[in-house]
């Protein structure tokens, strides 16, 4: 058994901790995602999704339990180690596509590695080419994200997302902007990239249809895990 | 080969171009504080050299005179306290002059030393009679001090035998011209007949009335100080160090010696209070760029939250966002410095072809020091950095979660 892409053990998130306010939204979150797996977070409006996705993505800490990455502990890594385990080891994708308006798509593509590396190099931009044309944008690489349609804006984030292979994609509703043809073609892709380089992918979604076609279906009902199951059953 | 900026500088660069509106704001504002302090920067340098200039036309940087005479006068039998009254100085001579001469000539900074008579004398002519004095010098070394033959209308400036240089205020009032005779006469009954070989005009209608050069032998025997002088004029490499090499000289010698800069007092505390000011302008001008730069970039850090916080979640660090809001407000101060040296010169240019002295000459030259732009690039800069600074902690600080939550 190899280890966990990662693991969670009574994973809790309190807001507002220690005023008045304070709002615990989730409650003792045990998960593990391995290698290659393919999983989709489900639940109600509120539910806890993608607070929970954001403090896998070492976007926010945890109030209490344990998150491990790769079989590493976050809890006592640096600001700095939790910065570049995350630029090097996961990958967004997000609602709104989130790309910066003032770069190319190639550009979007390249930061990853502009950032890992502190600077483009030939191979980054071969690479970052290879993913568009992978993605069905060689054409328009070299487009501003605002010259995109959404359905395009978001293979750009995936391309991204996938620039550095990460050991794990992140994707919060990847397709909650779009209609369901483009949504079909974006988890198509996500799919296909899942199966060509085995890593580890958990997806936000509202959409039961694409919920189903995946692996195993998480299901988040105010802050706990309600059931946890593989999807064909 | 694909000119390849790493990943601050790259940022930074993007950022500022896309925010063309806010770039060419803080831009205008930058140059135009830049050119406001490099062009009174350089008005006022150059005005200032020009009246010092003016005024060492004319003056050793450094005299060297006898010590002054006191009169003693003991109090008590003791002679426990005494007073000392000033008394009249009497024409007298530096004791070995040549020694001290060479004393000075030694020492560090002074480039030139001329020994020179001096004294009170009547030019006469015909029925007229002016008050003059009677200086006596070694016209090769006496250039070295005042550029003399800089200021010749006519003839040389040089002097032997009774062939003597006057000034062209009293050539005019006696009605002399070049090899003319003229007597002067001395309070000891002494007179001589010179010829006038050379007339000079120093722009200052004082001097030209009063000065006559004549030989050093002459002026000695005229004077009734053979083998005497009554001062050492000297010329230091920088003038702003005349002081010190002044302050030097007396402790060495307990002579009298006063520099430029003690003579024209007044006029070195105008020149500084006018460099007061010009400073006082200066920093309220660094103060409103800085604030102009931080304010808008405060202003960029917030429009930009989301793209900081994308690139957060990208793996950029929290150094890394700084450096790519250190590097905007350098970038301005930098780009701001250069337009505004282009600006100062443009200003320079017109205003010196508007202002023009009496004489139809510019004020001032339209010329810009390459130490000014340069004083610009590393002030302006380093203004921009720490401009920034505040928005740029602001900036690294940021929650990458709001940004991309919203
Ligand atoms: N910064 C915060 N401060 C306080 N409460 C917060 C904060 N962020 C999220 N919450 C709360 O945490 C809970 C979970 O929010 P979260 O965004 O994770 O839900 P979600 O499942 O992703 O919902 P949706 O399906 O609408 O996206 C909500 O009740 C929300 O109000
Ligand atoms: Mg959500």
């Amino acid at each position: 058994m190899t280890t966990p892409v990662i693991e969670l053990a009574g994973l809790t998130k309190a807001y507002n901790l220690g005023t008045p306010v304070e709002t615990e939204v989730l409650h003792g979150i045990d998960l593990s995602l391995a290698e290659g797996e393919f999983a989709a977070l489900i639940g109600p409006s509120g539910s806890g999704k993608s607070t929970l996705l954001n403090i896998i993505g070492l976007l926010e800490r945890p109030t209490g339990g344990r998150l491990s990455i790769g079989g590493r502990d976050t809890a006592s890594l640096s600001e700095a180690e939790i910065t570049q385990l995350r630029g090097r080891s996961i990958g967004f994708v997000f609602q709104f596509h989130h790309l910066l308006p003032a770069f190319t798509a190639l550009e979007n593509v390249m930061m990853p590695t502009i950032i890992a590396r502190g600077r483009a190099d030939d191979e980054a931009e071969a690479t970052a080419l290879e993913l568009l044309d992978a993605v069905g944008l060689k054409a328009h690489a070299l487009k501003k994200p605002a010259a995109l349609s959404g359905g395009q804006q978001q293979r750009v984030a995936i391309a991204r997302a996938l620039a550095l292979r990460p050991r794990l994609i992140l994707a919060d509703e990847p397709t909650g902007n779009l209609d369901t043809h483009t949504a079909d073609d974006i988890f198509a892709l996500l799919r296909e990239f899942n199966r060509q380089s085995s890593c580890a992918c958990l997806i936000v979604t509202h959409d039961p249809r694409l919920a189903a076609r995946c692996d195993r279906i998480v299901r988040l009902v105010d802050g706990r895990i309600a059931d946890d199951r593989p999807a064909s059953t | 080969m694909k000119l390849r900026l790493p990943f601050a500088p790259l940022v930074a660069l993007r950022f500022l171009r896309e925010g063309r509106m806010q770039t060419l704001l803080i831009l205008a504002g930058t140059t135009g504080g830049v050119a406001v302090i490099v062009f009174l920067t350089q008005l006022i340098t150059q005005l200032q050299a020009q009246i010092v200039d003016r005024v060492l036309g004319s003056q050793a940087h450094v005299v060297i005179r006898p010590a002054e005479e006191a009169n003693r006068r003991a109090i008590d039998e003791a002679g426990f306290a005494s007073i000392i009254e000033p008394r009249a100085q009497r024409l007298r001579s530096i004791d070995q002059w040549e020694n001290i001469a060479r004393l000075a000539a030694d020492m560090p900074g002074v480039t030139a030393v001329s020994p020179v008579v001096t004294g009170p004398a009547f030019a006469v002519r015909g029925q007229a009679s002016k008050s003059v004095a009677l200086m006596g010098v070694d016209a090769e070394r006496y250039r070295r001090i005042v550029r003399m033959e800089e200021y010749m209308v006519a003839g040389r400036f040089a002097v032997d035998g009774t062939r003597a240089v006057i000034g062209s205020e009293l050539a005019k009032d006696l009605g002399i011209r070049m090899d003319d005779k003229l007597r002067v006469a001395l309070p000891n009954g002494r007179d001589e007949l010179l010829q006038v070989g050379g007339i000079f005009d120093i722009g200052n209608k004082d001097l030209n009335r009063r000065w006559i050069f004549v030989t050093l032998p002459l002026a000695q025997s005229l004077l009734d100080l053979p083998g005497g002088v009554s001062n050492l004029d000297l010329t230091v490499a920088d003038i702003f160090e005349a002081q010190p090499v002044a302050d030097r000289l007396r402790g060495a010698t307990s002579l009298t010696v006063e520099s430029w800069m003690q003579t024209n007092a007044q006029l070195l505390a105008a020149l500084r209070n006018q460099s007061v000011s010009n400073n006082l302008i200066r920093s309220f001008v660094v103060i409103i760029v800085a604030l102009g730069i931080a304010s808008v970039l405060v202003v960029s850090v917030v429009q930009k939250q989301k793209e900081i916080g994308i690139l957060r979640a990208m793996g950029a660090s929290r150094g890394m966002i700084l450096q790519v809001f250190l590097i905007q407000g350098a970038v301005v101060g930098a780009v701001g410095s250069i337009l505004g040296s282009a600006l100062a010169f443009t200003l320079l240019n017109v205003f010196s072809a508007i202002y023009r002295n009496a004489d139809g000459q510019p004020l001032f030259a339209a010329e810009l020091e390459p130490r000014f732009i340069a004083m610009a690039a590393v002030v302006a800069t380093a203004v921009g950095l720490l401009s920034a600074l505040i928005p740029a902690r602001r900036a690294a600080r940021m929650d990458p979660v709001q940004a991309i939550r919203s």
